[in-house]
Order: C-alpha cells, then structure tokens, then sequence
C-alpha cells in the first residue's frame, strides 16, 4: 500500500474558489499565515469572501491584500487592532464584522471540524458579546451557544509537509491552522518543506494528511514572512 | 508600580501579562524565578524579548512582539491555549484597563465610537483567570477617574478585577467598595480619594508605601 500524493500546483490548487465562498484562513500575526496562498486568492479574484481569520494582519500584509483589492464582505474575527484599515473598512460599512472571543472562535471552528453542532460557554454572559445569542440551562448553569463553524476551503501554512499532507507546525505558527485544516470542505496546505512520505515521523504529525487535499510547496519565503521591524 | 505589580507574582506560578503596562512586569522578575509565563499564541514558558536582529520569525507573543522559548516550553494551537485559560490553569492574569468599578467589573475593549478593535483572548482572561488584577494609570489622560462606582463603557467581564495597581495606590476590590491598601510614595490618602470616582475604604492602620 501507499498513500496517495497530494501535491499541486499553486494555480491548480486556488482554482476551485468561488465567489461567495468562506474561507478559513490560518496566523496569528505574521506567524502562520499562508501570505503565498492568499496572494495567490488575490490574483485568482474570487469576490464576496466570508473570510474566518483571528486576526486582520497589517497594512501591506496578508489579508490586508484580499480586503485592499475588495474581495472580502465578511470577516469574522476576534482582533483588528493592528490593522487601522480594516477597522477602516469596518467603521465605513465596507465589510461587515462579526467579533468572537478568541477561544471561542478556536472552539467553535474545532466543533466544526469534529462534526458538532455547537459548543456551550459562559463566556460574554452578561456583557454585550451574549447579544442575540441562544442561552441553555445545563446542570444548572446557563451557558451560550456558539454555532460550529465549517468552511468551504481553508488556508493553511506548515513548516513541513508530507505528500500525502500529514503536517507539522513549529513555534506560535501553530495557533489556528490545525483547528481550520479540520473544519473546511477543501483544505489547502502551504509548506516550508514538502518531504517524501516517511518524512515526518509518525509520532511528529501535528495534523493527519487525511485532512488535507492539496499541499503546495513555497520554494522561496516572502519578505511578508520575515521578522517585522517596528 | 511595575516593580510592585511584579510582587503579585508567586514562585510555581502559571501567569498570562496582558498587551501594555502588564508586560513590563516580567523585566522585574529575576532571571531564575519559578514561574510558567502563558501567551494566548500559543506557547507557555516565555522567555525574554527579542529585537530585530535576533527574533525568531514564528516566535511573537499575543501582542506581536517577539519573544523567546526558555528549557521546558511548550507550543501548542489556539484551542489548547484557551483551555488552559478557561479550565482554571490560569493562576493570575496581569490586564489593562479604561475603567474598572468598585464591584470589580473591568471595561477593557471597546470605547463606543472611538475603540472598537475587538477584544481577542481579553474576555477569557478576564472572566477565567484565577486572579485578576489591573494595572492601569489612576485617572485618564483628561485626569477623570478609571475607578468608578460603575463602569459606563461596554464590559469586558463582570466581578472580575480582585486588586488594581495603579501610579498613585494599591487598591483591592471588597464586597465593600475599593478598599486602600498602599499609597506610592510622596502620594497621600487624600491624594488617591480625590483622584478615585467611588469611596476608598481605608484601613485601620496606616496605610503603607511602595
């Protein structure tokens, strides 16, 4: 037996976005977020984007692209701060956004990704985040319920790969990108190293390649990449 | 007040320093204390900061700064990072504040009209945290109290805030009110009662310095 090979190219893999798509994006700040496929999102031109993301980047950075070439209608979130444009957009009515916070966005993306319908928290009760939301009673307790949330494609940016898409993630890179490659109808890998099947060790793999449907090679890092000099 | 806040911090424990004021606490811990740093990122066991030249590109902390992993940190994704939050891993979180009331309900992420960035991992520290306590200037850039007998600006979380440090005074939350536990030095008691929007319950005894 041998596993099948899921390597593409960058064109082949970004073709199958549409408009009006929701699109799972990876990163927490520049670690992590797969800045070659969005570029590549970018020229592909798909509009009317619900985009998932924990955070909006920088001006001149990642999904900053998608929301300065206005393809984005949608964002759901849980941090703008560092992106004065988005809350640009945001304020002038450009995009609409929806704020979670920000375990429960993890939480409720991994319930999709699990198959669940819903998680129940307290957190928010009793401020203006529980606005419009179902309340349960469970053991006594009152809790929200916060919808799962699946996508039709993700994003996602590894350190390495293996061409069957078992994944492995280093340092602060890791934050959503294992939650979203599970919770998204087509998951599409960027990766620093794409390896031969055995090339990560069995007990190493952060995400199981049966997640994964596409794995594309970035041959050469972006200066989008790198260290931010503030 | 940094250097007072950082007393906070008890050996063995797990604590989370918010963006600002709070992350400055860690540059008055000694280099050997016994304590597990947490950032919402993903990664406990921070070490110190880096600059330009030496950062790693995948290492920031949840305010975009870059930092460093000491012998026996751990990284992991953003679901484990909150569970260790919510489930009461959490011994003490070191937030921010635009104001805090006499109840202890922290408003810390949204100024209608003006601030609405959102409020990231905030909520969840704020409400499951162990302990929870502010540092924060005593009045606003205006010299308007932060400490009010309640908050006007949308709450972060409710009941939350435990003690709050602050330029002029040391103050807890009690079921009574603000309770004065130490003035800074050169401040009076007057002093912090005048620059404080709700009553300062003072103690018996003099009230010390830091």
């Amino acid at each position: 037996m041998r596993l099948p090979d899921k390597t593409s190219d960058i064109e082949d893999a970004i073709a199958g976005i549409k408009d009006c798509d929701t699109v799972m994006i990876g990163g927490f700040g520049v670690p992590g977020t797969p800045m070659t496929l969005i570029h590549a999102l970018v020229d592909h031109g798909a509009r009317n984007l619900t985009l998932i993301k924990n955070d909006a980047n920088e001006p001149g950075m990642g999904i900053d692209h998608l929301l300065q070439n206005g393809q984005v209608a949608r964002l759901i979130t849980t941090h703008l701060g560092l992106n004065s444009h988005a809350i640009g957009l945001m304020n002038s009515g450009a995009i609409k956004v929806e704020f979670n916070a920000q375990g429960i966005l993890a939480e409720r993306i991994r319930a999709g990704g699990a198959g669940l319908g819903a998680v129940l928290s307290d957190i928010g009760i009793g401020t203006e985040l529980a606005a419009g939301k179902q309340v349960v009673e469970m053991n006594g307790t009152p809790y929200l319920v916060e919808p799962a949330l699946r996508a039709d494609v993700a994003l996602i940016h590894a350190d390495r790969a293996d061409v069957f898409g078992n994944l492995a993630y280093v340092g602060t890179a890791q934050n959503f990108n294992p939650l979203m490659a599970m919770a998204a109808r087509r998951v599409i890998v960027e990766a620093e190293a794409v390896l031969p099947l055995g090339g990560i060790n069995a007990n190493d793999v952060h995400t199981p390649g049966v997640f994964v449907d596409h794995v594309v090679e970035l041959k050469t890092l972006s200066k989008e990449y790198a260290v931010v000099q503030r | 007040m940094v250097a007072r806040a950082a007393r906070e911090i008890a050996p063995g424990m797990v604590v989370n320093l918010g963006i600002g004021l709070p992350t400055q606490v860690v540059n008055h811990l000694v280099s050997d204390f016994p304590v597990c740093l947490h950032t919402e990122n993903g990664l406990t066991g921070i070490g110190p900061a880096k600059g330009y030249d030496t950062a790693d590109r995948n290492l920031i902390d949840a305010g975009g700064a870059y930092v460093s992993t000491v012998p026996g940190s751990a990284c992991f994704d953003s679901a484990t990072s909150f569970a260790i939050v919510r489930s009461g891993r959490l011994d003490l979180t070191m937030l921010g504040a635009f104001e805090v009331s006499a109840t202890g309900d922290l408003a810390n992420w949204k100024i209608p009209g003006k601030f609405s960035p959102g409020a990231g991992g905030g909520i969840e520290l704020a409400q499951k945290a162990r302990r929870v306590v502010v540092l924060t200037s005593h009045t606003d850039r205006a010299g308007n109290p932060k400490l009010k007998q309640a908050c006007a600006l949308p709450l972060t979380a409710r009941g939350c805030v435990e003690r709050i440090f602050t330029d002029m005074a040391v103050i807890d939350v009690t079921p009574q009110g603000f309770g004065l536990v130490e003035t800074a030095e050169g401040i009076s008691v007057a002093e912090v009662a005048e620059a404080t929007g709700a009553p300062l319950i003072l103690p018996e005894a003099a009230v010390p310095t830091f």
